[in-house]
């Protein structure tokens, strides 16, 4: 399927690319995000992989979530951090996509039945 | 109302759609089979397409392009797969160079169409599938500006390292 290729750029777009580039430009912040793939660690048990302080890997976790790179779970007392975005989320995100565009089309092709109904196209099987 | 259902399976990756038009079965058929049609309502306003070859027949192509507002054109292809007049229809689809030559690591998917006709109405039954997992994903990256696109390629490079220790 051949959608809209590109959408339009936006002053957003450009604050999402700062806080993605900004999440991904440090080392820590870069192996939190291979460590979180399973979403089976808490922000705690991460900490304990660094020699900083628990403050600081959560405020890593933070940066990541706010450029959506991660999300965080609560499962009891802890908070379990998971690499985002999944692939759930994707192939919905792909099948959306399709249905738009699909919805377009269906859309056009009746407004090209009806104008020919108006319209009758001449000769074309004669 | 012309869509009457539409189904997403995403564990299938499929698309499923029902429409319903007020015309005979071989003026729905027509869309599809005439060029000229089929330029009218394939791609949106901001896309609209341009048919360069249409061969409606088993193992035919259809080359176009979409053009976007900046002048931008984005080949495609497809590939006849079945045809029975006026009743179903399947293509197989992907992104294409300049030439129409069918770009590797590009998404490729299937449709399938049906057509039948009661009291003067047509139903069109419209089942997409993409070739896989990773043609599904590719087509949500190319769907990115290209930048989030960068920053996902570099993310999925770093995550397929090893964890440091």
């Amino acid at each position: 399927m051949v959608v809209s290729p590109v959408p339009p750029a936006d002053a957003d777009l450009d604050r999402e690319l700062d806080e993605l580039f900004h999440a991904l430009a440090d080392a820590t912040r870069r192996d939190i995000l291979r460590r979180s793939v399973d979403g089976e660690l808490s922000v705690s048990r991460l900490a304990d992989a660094y020699p900083m302080s628990f403050a600081a890997v959560q405020k890593h976790v933070a940066v990541l979530e706010r450029a959506g790179l991660v999300t965080k779970a609560r499962t009891g007392r802890e908070v379990l951090v998971r690499t985002d975005p999944d692939a759930v989320a994707r192939a919905r995100e792909a099948l959306d996509r399709l249905e738009l565009a699909w919805r377009g089309r269906v859309d056009r092709m009746a407004e090209v039945l009806a104008a020919d109904r108006t319209t009758p196209r001449r000769g074309r099987d004669a | 109302m012309s869509v009457i259902s539409m189904e997403k399976d995403v564990e299938g990756l499929t698309l499923t759609l029902v429409a319903e038009f007020d015309a005979p079965i071989e003026r729905v058929w027509e869309l599809w089979a005439d060029p000229r049609l089929l330029e009218r309502w394939w791609g949106p306003p901001t896309y609209p397409a341009t048919v360069e070859d249409h061969d409606l027949r088993p193992g035919g192509r259809i080359r176009y392009h979409m053009t976007g507002r900046e002048g931008d054109r984005h080949h495609a292809w497809m590939e006849v797969v079945s045809v029975d007049r006026p009743r179903a229809l399947r293509v197989r689809e992907g992104f294409a160079d300049e030439s129409g030559v069918p770009l590797d690591g590009m998404p490729v998917g299937t449709m399938d169409v049906t057509f039948a006709e009661a009291g003067g109405r047509t139903r069109m039954e419209l089942r997409y599938a993409f070739d896989s997992r990773e043609d599904m994903e590719r087509l949500v990256e190319m769907g990115m500006p290209e930048g989030i696109r960068q920053a996902v390629g570099q993310i999925d490079a770093l995550l397929a390292e090893p964890v440091s220790s």
